[in-house]
């Protein structure tokens, strides 16, 4: 065991303290464009929590759903943003 | 070894708090995101390589197989990021949003 367990679950619940900032901005953005800012600043929170969480219950497979997480949140952001844009 | 893993989760932990706190208190979408994104994606660089290095020092071939998926999560997460916050900003520009206290603006005749 090289650095204690804890550390991990102490980091994890300090990224998921941040998570509950961006869904505050998610609730009270005056435009579109915010909620969407608060979304993208959510889904890079719950990668990086989910990859610390991986490394703490020593689960491969929290990481390869991190990775999955992060590829299909790109695809919704390029797609709100688009709609954002020029409608659907 | 433990003195690297804790300065690399204190880092990184400080940095995303730094851009949740961004993230409530600029005025309008573009400082927003000028701070959250950047601020998230570098302290998720430094938590994620934090993860690499325990993979790497615990040993064994399932913690080598961690450190290998997190560096494939790390680079998913930089290659998505700043492609998605520029999508964000050219949106919310095109859907008319200024910026607060802007007085001119040199992007709307060649938009």
């Amino acid at each position: 065991m090289i650095i204690d367990p804890i550390t991990f679950f102490v980091v994890a619940a300090c990224l998921v303290f941040f998570a509950l900032f961006s869904m505050v901005r998610i609730g009270l953005g005056p435009t579109a464009g915010d909620r969407v800012v608060g979304l993208d600043t959510l889904n890079t929170l719950v990668v990086s929590a989910m990859i610390v969480l991986g490394a703490a219950f020593d689960q491969v497979v929290f990481i390869d759903v991190a990775i999955i997480y992060a590829l299909l949140s790109f695809v919704g952001t390029l797609y709100i943003a688009r709609y954002l844009e020029r409608g659907l | 070894m433990h003195i690297v893993l804790y300065v690399l989760f204190g880092i990184g932990v400080a940095f995303n708090g730094l851009g949740a706190i961004a993230l409530l208190r600029f005025p309008d979408v573009y400082t927003r995101l000028h701070g959250a994104t950047k601020c998230t994606t570098f302290g998720s660089i430094f938590t994620a390589v934090a993860v690499i290095i325990y993979g790497f020092a615990r040993g064994g071939a399932q913690y080598h197989t961690l450190a290998i998926h997190a560096i494939i999560a790390l680079l998913a997460l930089l290659i998505t990021n700043p492609t998605g916050s520029h999508a964000i900003a050219r949106a919310s520009y095109r859907s008319g949003i200024k910026p607060v206290g802007a007085v001119v603006d040199k992007l709307e005749d060649r938009s």
